[in-house]
């Protein structure tokens, strides 16, 4: 008996925590609660609800999965005290998490030195730019964005465009973002605006804008609730330069707030929002149906573009479990660098050595708001 | 002109909307010079206890004066429970007691209710009005009449109503105001209820223009703080004053210097006010009678 516990706290020490005879423990902290809550909250839900489906179907190498939730509010100090604890008390393989671009940084730091696989649900490209041995992500980066819009409006034939941002983390970052590769496509910025993340009115920016003649589309980067009155204000004032919005506000929800003014808005979207519209030789129609449907009749609310990374973090980390064959975190890590042709909600990842991302232009839809509801556009 | 028309409609509009978040604050302060950090919590529980009503079917205006009501008692209940066993501490604890009460109802609401944004629809319709090529949303006229009513209304009650003087003198002074009849608890809890009424009030008339989620206070507290500074803490008409103009500075700094240092003249003017003025532009100095 004595012994017995002696092995265990030997086994605890050294992190191997049992692989043996414990459940594949797993751990994750998002922000559920805070600012973050509207990324965080389909998160939580979405890991919970997958790892009950996995352990339901008979788990993983015959073990059941043992998820570690944590909530950190956003707060990128309670997410390293977090990571700790996951990582030294509850002696998890791998974590998923991370809401944002603080937390996630505050996580790295300790998963690169517990070597400790990490798959990030953030967005910014610094988190594997450069490659980062143990740290993976499934949202696309800013970048990506900013490319599948351009890539629209060339073929549209904007040329001159004006820019609208959010001056939260988000809008300013994805709007450095786009300034960084708007040149390769042809495209020049005649106006500049920004509005704070809790401004009511942005009347006066659109009205600048709109005082420009030759601009040919709007683009507006931005997070939460400044990108739907920036689309109101633009129905108010009349303007009909098109607009487009980023992934950012991705979600049914955005339709309802900013109304019918919303009508013709264009953004990059993944093809959790639609579905139901994906033709039937889509590679993604199957798992995105079954995960949309699952979500939808557990939580009665649909599923989000945030909760589809949280799907395809733990689906990720689940299928490298099975080809590592057991739960080490170093083969672990070896095997998600290794995924191949794996179809997510977000997109196909295809992982390398120097791309711990895995995803091309094609993960994203260009959507387009018609009558109240997505289309796709072909 | 049209941009010129643009900016002063705009500046207009948020005005109100800081306005009539200021004019919360007086009620309280006059009776008790307790600023109360947990005002911004009153506009959102306005906004949020009226939305969910209005989706559970209530109509529009019976699902706002409930909301109205609910927040009263909010307002009441914190009084109650918080503020009047601290009694006689300090104002700067009362203050820190009103900051507390503000994280506990920010988490309650994001226990209650949830953490996405909404919004109901307009009282008058989303159709522009047009005046000379500038556009102004129906819902912008009912946040402007709503602050002047609220305004009017706090000035009849302090300078003509018995119990609004009753309110001013236990501020003053709270054993003089009890020595000549007055009970100070029924003033400050009649201050909190009316106080909290006023700000989901505010709520209610600002969600269609601003929307609304559990943690919209902080933000629009600190607005309607600075726009009661400016005017002058505790006076209806420096509110009033002191909003319009926050409003007015930020739009037209954004048309006319640049969107980007919006909110950074606003403040240095506010700063540059309260250096010169350091009771707000209708404030008037405090004198202690001997």
């Amino acid at each position: 008996m004595k012994l017995n516990v002696f092995g265990s706290a030997l086994a605890l020490t050294l992190g191997l925590a049992g692989p043996a005879f414990a459940d594949i423990k797993i751990g994750a902290s998002v922000s559920e609660t805070g600012p973050a809550s509207s990324l965080g909250d389909p998160e939580a839900k979405t890991l919970k609800l997958l790892v009950d489906e996995i352990n339901a179907a008979g788990g993983v190498l015959g073990q059941k999965l043992k998820l570690f939730l944590y909530d950190d509010g956003g707060d990128p100090n309670k997410a390293r005290t977090f990571a700790t604890r996951l990582v030294e008390d509850d002696g998890v393989i791998a974590i998923v998490g991370g809401s944002t671009t603080g937390t996630t940084m505050s996580i790295i730091s300790v998963v690169e030195n517990a070597k400790i696989p990490f798959i990030s649900l953030a967005g910014a490209i610094e988190i594997i730019d450069p490659v980062k041995p143990f740290v993976f992500k499934t949202p696309h980066t800013d970048r990506m964005a900013c490319r599948k819009i351009f890539e629209d409006m060339k073929a549209k034939g904007f040329s001159k465009i004006a820019l609208i941002s959010g001056s939260d983390g988000f809008g300013a970052s994805m709007r450095k973002q786009c300034l960084q590769v708007i040149g390769e496509f042809g495209i020049t910025v005649l106006a500049e605006e920004t509005y704070g993340p809790n401004d009511a009115d942005m009347t006066p920016q659109l009205t600048n804008i709109r005082s420009k003649g030759e601009v040919q589309a709007i683009l507006n980067p931005g997070f939460g609730q400044g990108p739907a009155i920036v689309t109101r204000n633009y129905g108010q004032l009349g303007i009909k330069t098109p607009l487009y919005q980023s992934h950012g506000v991705a979600s049914k929800s955005f339709i309802d707030l900013a109304g019918p003014a919303s009508e013709g808005v264009r953004l990059p979207g993944t093809a959790v929002l639609v579905a139901s519209l994906l033709p039937a030789n889509d590679p993604q129609k199957a798992v995105v149906a079954a995960y949309t449907t699952a979500y939808q009749a557990k939580f009665n609310q649909p599923a989000s573009t945030f909760g589809g990374y949280a799907h395809d973090g733990l689906r990720l980390l689940v299928d490298a479990i099975k080809r590592a064959g057991k739960a080490d975190p170093k083969a672990i890590r070896d095997a998600i660098e290794g995924t191949k042709g794996f179809v997510g909600v977000t997109g196909t990842f295809n992982m390398a050595a120097t791309d711990h991302l895995g995803l091309d232009l094609s993960a994203f839809r260009m959507l387009e708001i018609k009558r109240g509801d997505w289309a796709l556009v072909q | 002109m049209a941009e010129l028309l643009q900016y002063l409609l705009s500046g207009v509009t948020v005005g109100a909307v800081y306005a009539l978040v200021a004019l919360g604050f007086t009620l309280i302060y006059n009776a008790s010079d307790v600023v109360n950090f947990a005002q911004g919590e009153f506009v959102m529980l306005g906004g949020m206890i009226s939305f969910f009503a209005w989706q559970a079917g209530i109509p529009l205006p019976l699902a706002a004066i409930l909301a109205i009501i609910a927040t009263a008692s909010v307002g009441v209940l914190l009084n109650k429970l918080a503020i009047e066993p601290a009694r006689g501490a300090p104002v700067a604890s009362l203050i820190i007691i009103t900051i507390g009460a503000s994280i506990f109802l920010r988490g309650g609401a994001q226990l209650v209710f949830d953490k996405q944004l909404h919004r109901f629809p307009s009282f008058s319709g989303d159709d522009p009005i047009r005046i000379l090529g500038a556009t102004i949303l129906p819902q912008s006229l009912w946040v402007i009449a709503g602050a002047v009513a609220i305004f009017l209304s706090l000035w009849l009650f302090f300078a003509h109503t018995l119990t609004g003087k009753a309110v001013l003198a236990t501020a003053n002074n709270r054993i003089a105001a009890s020595l000549v009849g007055i009970n100070p608890n029924h003033m400050m809890t009649l201050s909190f209820a009316v106080s909290a009424a006023i700000g989901a009030l505010a709520g209610v008339l600002v969600t269609p223009i601003t929307l609304t989620s559990y943690d919209l206070g902080v933000a629009i507290a600190l607005k309607g703080f600075a726009a009661a500074m400016l005017g002058g803490m505790g006076i209806p008409a420096g509110a009033l004053a002191g909003g319009l103009l926050l409003g007015l500075i930020e739009a037209f700094t954004a048309g006319y210097v640049s969107s980007v240092y919006k909110d950074a003249v606003a403040f240095v003017v506010i700063l540059a006010v309260l250096f010169a003025m350091p009771q707000g532009l209708f404030g008037r100095k405090a004198m202690d009678r001997v």
